[in-house]
């Protein structure tokens, strides 16, 4: 007796010219010229005079800042708008390290990291209660948490803030040999060392970020993203992907938040912890660049350099055009700059998006963006 | 007697708290936006009071009488034209949108009235007093927590007894159907956002009669009505309340301890209820 079941195959025979790839011809000619890229910025220290180095250091740090944002709110559904407690506290680690346990700069900088991220850990246990929304206002309740806390700390100068000691900076790790091998001054070697580190921390984030979207987690997140109930029905562990993300770009933007007061040398908590500079910024550089996409941020500090660079000094007028800005960009480009270019155009420098090669059928270019 | 005393002075700090978060409670409770703007409108609507009171010369309470119409306009016209376009699935665009709009407002205030610290004077009330018993509190105090129990009574009367807090309701329930109904959706959030504009004016009188104000003073004072909201658990006034209440003496048990751990205090409050709690003590809500 035959069941019918018998001529089920169990598996799809699919013709072996099919594949899936994500590789398209325009990212493999970025590839290159982005290598070319990182190469030219590296050798900036030697090229260019030391106020452009800061800038380029500045550009970076705000980058990898708002790559990790970017992660959080694009792609995880977080919203946070309390990131400033991880840089704070990657800063008051570094501080904390040097000025009383007396360890080098640079080894403190991972470290400072590793705090951010051991105190992401219970934030994300209480943030994590609070639903959609109101997430957003709980992690910046936690972030003023900290920046009470750390105003408490008398050793480290409570409410006004400290300076890091100038022996310090001085003597940091590589430093001397970057003065034996290219002859710098040791201010310039400082500068150029912290550049270096905000060079790789932003190269790294962007490598990191998109090969986690272009990883299983990756289309795990995306499918979250779309529908969290048909993502759980098929295994995703969407809490526990979330709670990871969180976590690493705790730690990422901890050490980001060490660097950018190593190269300041000067701290105080209502800096360290500051709404302004360490999250409406870096969302404005998101939106405007374009959330959801790894295009968009670097795009959107280069945006927010040229505007910092023309108009700051309009104080408050320039801060209430930005937020304009903004909101201009969410309500009538909501995928931002880099949205608008790449809808005329269809490019895709950092494509995460699978496509089926070889097939019968056409490709098309329908279905969402990245997934 | 004096842990008394500063029993009562943070209960009736918790009635202020309740006026920062009903308007809060109020929006999201109908189309579940949360407003990042609201501590600035607050500090928007004092402004408000102050340019009246100084303007005219009016008392403050004739001058906030004057200024919630004023803000129920401002809000009809924010929910109309901007915010109800940022509504939808998604959460990203209000946020985002509201975010912006704080950045805007708070300097927008601060080119108009510069960083400088001001109050709204009271007259004699600032410092008028009545005594139980032994212990003084401040009529300021009372007026502002009659205000804030004032303002829930009448917030649900108008929610469960009259066809404008049954359109509220059907539209907090099920947007499509409600406007099957004859509902426009739209109109019914630019009244809500209206309304909780002119609760905000009443906070904001408050808020410049008892303690300076400077145009950044708004990011905390939506923290405190987010605190209180969640301390007493989404979508029940009373609550709220109670989330004032609780948010008030933490703050002033806090203080009495040592004057630095006031806001600390308040946070951690919030925190233990979260940790013990996560739905808040009187929840109604669903979501």
């Amino acid at each position: 007796m035959t069941t019918g079941f018998d001529t089920m195959t169990t598996e799809i025979e699919a013709p072996a010219d099919w594949r899936v790839e994500t590789r398209t011809k325009l990212s493999g000619i970025f590839a290159v010229v982005s290598l070319v890229a990182v190469v030219a910025l590296a050798a900036a220290p030697f090229l260019v005079s030391r106020g452009v180095v800061q800038d380029l250091f500045f550009i970076l740090t705000m980058l990898a800042l708002a790559q990790n944002w970017n992660l959080l709110a694009g792609y995880a559904g977080l919203i946070s708008v309390g990131q400033q407690l991880f840089v704070g506290c990657g800063a008051y680690a570094l501080f904390g390290l040097v000025i009383l346990a007396g360890l080098d700069p640079i080894l403190a900088i991972p470290l400072a990291g590793l705090f951010a991220m051991i105190v992401a850990a219970p934030t994300a246990f209480f943030a994590f209660r609070l639903y959609g929304p109101y997430f957003a206002i709980g992690t910046w309740v936690i972030a003023e948490v900290g920046r009470l806390l750390f105003a408490q700390w008398k050793m480290l100068g409570g409410g006004t803030g400290t300076s890091l000691p100038r022996e310090a900076t001085k003597e940091m790790l590589g430093l001397s040999l970057l003065q034996d091998w290219f002859g710098m001054r040791s201010s310039a070697a400082a500068d150029a060392l912290a550049y270096w580190l905000a060079l790789a921390l932003a190269a790294l984030t962007i490598g990191f970020v998109y090969k986690l979207l272009r990883s299983k987690q990756g289309l795990g997140l995306a499918a979250v993203r779309d529908n969290e109930t048909a993502a759980r029905a098929l295994g995703v562990d969407a809490r526990r992907l979330k709670t990871a993300i969180y976590l690493l770009t705790a730690f990422l933007t901890g050490i980001v938040g060490a660097l950018i007061y190593l190269q300041k040398a000067r701290i105080s908590p209502d800096a360290a912890f500051s709404l302004t500079d360490w999250t409406a910024y870096v969302v404005f550089i998101v939106v405007i660049g374009g959330i959801g996409t790894i295009e968009g941020p670097i795009l959107g500090v280069i945006v927010f350099f040229l505007l910092q660079n023309a108009f700051s000094s309009y104080g408050s007028w320039y801060l209430l055009a930005l937020g304009a800005l903004a909101i201009v960009t969410m309500l009538f480009a909501p995928r931002g700059l880099w949205g608008l270019i790449s809808d005329r155009t269809g490019w895709e420098l950092f494509p995460v998006r699978r496509l089926l090669k070889g097939g019968p059928h056409r490709q098309d270019d329908k279905g969402g963006p990245h997934g | 007697m004096s842990f008394i005393d500063t029993l009562l002075q943070g209960v009736l700090l918790g009635g202020l708290y309740a006026l920062f978060a009903a308007g809060l409670s109020l929006v999201f409770g109908i189309m579940r936006l949360v407003n990042l703007t609201h501590g600035d409108l607050i500090v928007l609507a004092a402004f408000l009071i102050l340019l009246i009171v100084s303007t005219f010369g009016l008392d403050p309470f004739l001058a906030a009488v004057i200024a919630a119409p004023l803000m129920f306009g401002i809000g009809w016209l924010l929910q109309y034209h901007l915010l109800n376009r940022t509504l939808g699935k998604d959460i990203l665009p209000p946020l985002l949108v509201t975010f912006g709009l704080s950045i805007v407002i708070q300097n927008g205030l601060l080119e108009g009235f510069t960083a400088d610290s001001r109050r709204i004077s009271a007259g004699a009330l600032e410092t008028a007093s009545v005594n139980f018993g032994g212990i003084n509190a401040g009529v300021m105090p009372l007026v502002t927590f009659a205000s804030a129990v004032l303002v829930i009574v009448a917030l649900n009367q108008l929610i469960y007894r009259t066809a404008l807090g049954r359109a509220f309701r059907a539209t907090s329930d099920d947007v499509v159907t409600a406007s099957l109904m004859g509902i426009r959706p739209n109109s019914i959030f630019a009244i809500a956002t209206g309304l909780a504009m002119m609760i905000v004016t009443v906070a904001a009188l408050y808020l410049g009669t008892r303690a300076n104000f400077d145009p950044t003073a708004g990011p905390t004072r939506l923290i405190y009505a987010f605190e209180a909201v969640i301390i007493g658990g989404l979508g029940s006034l009373w609550g709220t309340l109670a989330g004032g209440i609780i948010l008030g003496v933490a703050q002033t048990v806090g203080a009495a301890i040592n004057p630095e751990w006031q806001i600390l205090a308040g946070h951690i409050a919030f925190l233990l209820v979260l940790l013990l709690r996560p739905r808040g003590l009187f929840p109604r809500a669903v979501d």
